[in-house]
């Protein structure tokens, strides 16, 4: 078993791999734009509200916390502990979620949203094209929405199995979904840890 | 199917259930391969459609059997059907889900109902490319290029681009599948040395696989966004770079040709040391060559942008990088040669496609070189030059290697023996027909012919007649195995678990597998290819 | 481990100069932590912490060469934006 358990855990971390890139061509794309249109990144973030951007970071890694030791539980067959850990870490996925709508709703409403109806008057006061300032919102929410996607469905994961930890399938011989699942959630997380910065805190050189 | 034997019908992977059910939810490797054989042969065959059409518009100077946009379609919907429905999965799904847990001793692979996942995916991404096709088809080339498929294209690019996209998903879980496997399913005695070379091959396609295929996915997921919610980072209206795109297509597609090709080296050095009864001159440098390809494949991919507009100093980079990688595909040519020397050879058929691969890959890969050099590049980067060396390389390479496998392992598939003199005659027609198609692109192309237009200058007719008769030799000579595979199946001489008396733990399993594949785990005490003293023992299951 | 999560977030509402070198610095350790100890990349197979290093080197591959290309264009002399 344990060697079916190394096994399965081998294929995660290479399909997490896979995650990387798959991100990394955003964060090439950010690198190159970021580069060359600083200013125009610089107003486009001021944007952002880095309260709520700080709170999800802060929830995000208390639920890999909580999701970590949920993987423990699994390995000392601590049951009931694991389930109720399960679920406070899908709740702080769920309120990651909810913060992000709040936002979203937020730059939707700002016509924050690239196309046709992209307005962003602050640039022209700052000097800057607003063209370049909609390539900022574009990475914005491409990157979030893949990090938000991938949080979905890593909130289904939990929920998968919490059910089938509810029903007594996992125990010190077995647990492999459960560390498999935990790995993908502190991968979700990881994304985050990078956005965060790369996205809120470029600059407050205009004080908030 | 099964053969009338005198007792009870022997158990085997074929007659374990005739349902439709029993194949679509199979999770047995060799059962996934025969599915996924069915249907890259029916992608073949689109894109070779769309390949007749091109020639036959090509056979006069003027524009005349289609107009310039559907000629556009035709050269885009080729080059999509084969690059990604065709090539990219054709050595490893097939032939790679097939032998490589035989390979290693294994009962399947690690994770086989992600494989038959794999296969769910590429067919529900063929199926979003051929709908699209069908309705009416995309002209931005198979590459994509931006700004034209994001802002000016009218065509289906959403489709084809997510069908493309599913499949890339496929890709990814079969590459890996393989690498767990060969990591971690190897019988007991089944060192990393010991280990077949096709193996290793698929092993380093593998990791291309699994590093590359993500980021041409969200390449072409950026360019779909952009089409349907106008996040545009590659619209230069924005200040977007349409460069960027290529900067990012080119990090997959580059090495994705290595995908392509490795697993098809990985056959050449199975094929070529069974027929010279020798082993494999210099294995680990074969084995580390095919390592050194697939890093040094993700080390070159802007060679594609020497005109495009890129800095003339990464140009240089560039440049230097991609002269490196031919050197271990050299280092692979040179020994396979070395292992012919002194070897006892066999004329069958895969050996014939074998020396037709080494040939015409060496062609191909030294005209590679030929584009590596950036003053070439500039004279002739989009012409049929480059047409040329591609097709040099992926059909007169990597296509003639699987139709070796297939040969080779036909027998070890079926359990039938397919026709020899057919099958020699199809080979020879496949490499008269392949050369004489391509061979006039290379001057066609040094001359000035452009890529990817449906008319030209009237002097450069005749070259382009010779092209499209040897696309129809080279036609006949791709239907005629079709034709007399399928023969064998109900006509052909039974083939034994070993009938080329090849070294390999495949071989030491009767034809077709059981299910299990094997039925005891084997122990492997003997080194890769030791046709010197091949082992005696031949677990042959009851 | 919460501790160390909310210490060094809070760190974060300071910084509010240009400087994303210090930015990523942070953003790299907190992510390390998070991989090696809750991802038990710590206590992993030499074959994992190889697959993990691959993928982390070849992301910087696909930034740094990428990057050779835009960092150079300004040096033609012809301005190219």
């Amino acid at each position: 078993m344990d060697q079916q358990r190394e096994t399965s855990t081998f294929g995660m971390w290479l399909f997490l791999l896979t995650e990387i890139m798959f991100f990394g061509g955003l964060f090439c794309a950010y690198l190159v734009y970021r580069a060359t249109y600083y200013q125009a990144f610089v107003e486009g973030s001021q944007a952002m509200n880095i309260w709520l951007g700080a709170t999800n970071t802060a929830v995000l890694i208390c639920s890999s916390l909580t999701m970590a030791l949920g993987v423990r539980c699994a390995q000392t067959d601590n049951r009931k502990l694991m389930v109720v850990l399960l679920i406070a870490t899908m709740l702080f996925g769920l309120a990651f979620l909810g913060i992000k709508a709040i936002e979203y709703h937020e730059h939707w409403t700002n016509h924050q949203f690239p196309g046709p109806n992209f307005s962003f008057p602050q640039a022209e006061a700052a000097g800057v094209n607003p063209q370049n300032v909609q390539i900022y919102f574009s990475l914005y929410w491409a990157m979030t929405g893949l990090h938000a996607l991938h949080m979905v469905i890593g909130v289904g994961l939990v929920l998968w199995i919490t059910i089938a930890a509810a029903r007594g399938m996992y125990s010190a011989d077995y647990y492999a979904p459960v560390e498999n699942v935990g790995l993908y959630w502190h991968f979700v997380d990881l994304v985050w840890i990078y956005l965060f910065p790369l996205l809120y805190l470029i600059s407050k050189k205009h004080g908030g | 199917m099964a053969t009338a034997v005198q007792t009870a019908e022997r158990q085997t992977y074929l007659n374990n259930g005739y349902s439709l059910k029993s194949w679509l939810l199979t999770k047995d490797h060799k059962r996934i391969a025969i599915l996924y054989l069915i249907s890259i042969t029916g992608m073949f065959f689109v894109g070779g459609f769309f390949a007749m059409l091109i020639r036959l518009e090509l056979l006069t100077p003027a524009g005349d059997l289609v107009s310039s946009d559907t000629y556009n379609k035709l050269f885009s919907m080729h080059g999509i059907a084969m690059v990604f429905f065709f090539l990219i999965p054709s050595v490893p799904a097939v032939l790679g889900n097939f032998v490589i847990p035989l390979m290693v001793g294994a009962k399947d692979l690690a994770f086989p109902r992600i494989n038959l996942l794999s296969w769910y995916l590429y067919m529900f991404g063929a199926l979003f490319a051929l709908v699209s096709m069908i309705s009416g088809g995309v002209d931005t080339g198979w590459t994509f290029y931006t700004p034209f498929s994001t802002t000016y294209s009218n065509t289906h690019v959403v489709g084809t681009a997510l069908g493309v996209f599913i499949a890339g998903f496929s890709s990814i879980f079969t590459g890996l599948n393989f690498i767990v496997t060969i990591h971690r399913m190897r019988a007991p005695g089944l060192t990393w040395t010991r280990l077949p070379l096709f193996c290793w091959s698929n092993y380093a396609a593998s990791i291309i696989m699994v590093l590359g295929t993500p980021v041409i996915a969200i390449t072409i997921l950026l360019v779909a966004l952009e089409r349907l919610l106008h996040i545009g980072v590659f619209n230069p209206a924005l200040g977007g770079d349409p460069l960027l795109f290529q900067h990012l297509f080119w990090f997959y597609s580059h090495p994705a040709v290595y995908i392509m090709i490795l697993p098809g080296m990985g056959v050449i050095s199975e094929v070529v040391t069974c027929f010279s009864r020798k082993r494999v001159f210099g294995y680990e440098f074969v084995a580390l060559a095919s390592i050194a390809i697939a890093v040094l494949g993700f080390l070159v991919w802007a060679h594609h942008m020497f005109v495009a507009g890129i800095s003339v100093y990464a140009a240089l980079v560039f440049s230097l990088l991609s002269y490196l990688v031919a050197i271990p595909s050299a280092v692979k040519v040179f020994n396979w040669t070395a292992t012919l020397f002194k070897g006892s050879i066999r004329y069958d058929t895969p050996m014939l496609y074998a020396f037709g691969f080494i040939g015409l890959f060496t062609i191909g890969g030294l005209t590679g070189v030929f584009l590596a050099s950036l003053g070439v590049d500039v004279h002739v980067t989009d012409t049929y030059f480059v047409v040329a060396h591609f097709h040099y390389v992926m059909v007169g390479g990597m296509v003639l290697a699987y139709l070796a496998g297939l040969h080779f392992w036909w027998p070890k598939m079926t359990g039938k023996l397919y026709p020899e003199g057919w099958a020699k005659l199809s080979a020879l027609l496949v490499f008269v027909g392949f050369n004489l198609t391509f061979f006039p692109q290379f001057i066609l192309g040094y001359m000035g012919m452009p890529r990817r237009y449906h008319a030209y200058p009237p002097e450069f007719q005749v070259l382009n007649v010779l092209s499209t008769a040897g696309a129809s030799v080279l036609a006949v000579g791709y239907v005629l195995p079709m034709i007399y595979f399928m023969w064998s199946l109900r006509y052909g001489e039974d083939a034994g678990p070993n009938p080329w008396n090849a070294v390999g733990l495949e071989w030491m399993t009767p034809s077709p597998p059981p299910t299990h594949n094997f039925d005891e785990t084997p122990v492997v005490t003997w080194e890769a290819y030791d046709y010197e003293h091949p082992p005696q023992e031949v677990l042959v299951g009851h | 481990m919460v501790l160390t999560g909310v210490t060094v977030f809070a760190s974060f509402i300071e910084l509010h100069n240009w400087n994303i070198v210090v930015a990523l610095t942070i953003a790299t350790i907190k992510g390390t932590l998070v991989v090696l100890f809750f991802m038990h990349l710590f206590y992993s197979s030499k074959l994992t912490k190889v697959t993990v290093i691959t993928a982390i080197f070849f992301l910087f591959l696909l930034l740094a060469l990428s990057m050779t290309d835009y960092l150079t264009r300004s040096w033609l002399t012809n301005p190219m934006h």
